[in-house]
């Protein structure tokens, strides 16, 4: 995309709020979301898998609530029907791991942009590197119980 | 802050949006923390979920899958300008499509996880 491109000059652009210093590395404001990094390197492969992954959790996310949310009450809910209806078959095990995948790289890296854009230097490192930790955990804690909780027959 | 600083449509839609997946994050670390414990602790998990069907629960949930939904369409608004610019001169339209189709979705959804609390469990 050309800098001509840049889109409409008629309203003055939605900066983030005073004091919201812009992501470093960006080309122009942004109305929308986080500007698409210069360059080619990691920032825009970032840039894009989130919007990639954002669609894929439009899916699988909201599946997901509407499943467990609506079709099923969370009063009829419990860990024997976990194992005996929702992780029943390899299907549902499959989707929600691959939700998991998608929310720990979209909801981290959006974390991340977040951190980035309200701290700097040792702290802005030491959040960092704090939230790709927890990211691990959840990581280890949700492929564990996933692949591991055994199916237990219905009845 | 927020309602000082002119921004309008397009400033509230990004702090709307940031607010709401920061928030959805949180309750990630929380859900995946629970899930974790219908392998390592069946008793425990039980009595969390018991916290989300009370009344207080199923408001946090509601506003759960307001933020989720939220999300959801703003974040199609913002890839769909992103890749198509030229309809960020209709920025604030889209906007309103997707509070539109939020009202549309949302307000029936709500319905159903908030009407146990005055109706009871349906089993």
């Amino acid at each position: 995309m050309s800098a001509s491109m840049d889109p409409v000059a008629t309203a003055p652009p939605a900066a983030p709020a005073a004091g919201d210093p812009a992501p470093t590395g960006s080309r122009r404001y942004s109305r929308v979301g986080r500007p698409r990094p210069t360059g080619r390197g990691m920032e825009l492969a970032i840039w894009f898998l989130m919007r990639l992954t954002g669609l894929g959790l439009f899916v699988l996310a909201l599946t997901h609530f509407l499943i467990l949310h609506v079709l099923y009450d969370p009063a009829e809910q419990d860990a024997t029907w976990i194992a005996q209806v929702r992780w029943s078959s390899l299907f549902w095990r499959i989707f929600d791991w691959s939700l998991l995948m998608l929310v720990l790289f979209h909801g981290f890296m959006g974390v991340r942009t977040v951190i980035v854009d309200y701290t700097a230097g040792r702290k802005r490192r030491i959040l960092v590197l704090g939230l790709y930790l927890l990211a691990l955990v959840l990581f280890v804690l949700g492929t564990t119980v996933v692949t591991t909780l055994p199916v237990v027959p219905k009845g | 802050m927020l309602f000082r600083y002119r921004g309008r449509e397009g400033m509230f839609a990004w702090a709307f949006h940031r607010i709401a997946g920061v928030a959805i994050w949180a309750f990630v670390v929380l859900h995946v923390i629970d899930i974790y414990l219908v392998g390592g602790n069946p008793g425990a998990y039980n009595e969390l979920l018991q916290i989300y069907a009370s009344p207080a629960g199923r408001v946090m949930e509601a506003a759960l899958g307001a933020a989720l939904l939220y999300h959801a369409l703003n974040g199609l608004r913002i890839i769909v300008m992103d890749f198509w610019p030229a309809l960020t001169r209709w920025h604030r339209q889209l906007w309103y499509i997707s509070w539109g189709i939020f009202i549309l979705v949302g307000v029936p959804v709500a319905w159903i996880i908030l009407k146990p609390i005055w109706e009871g469990v349906r089993r």
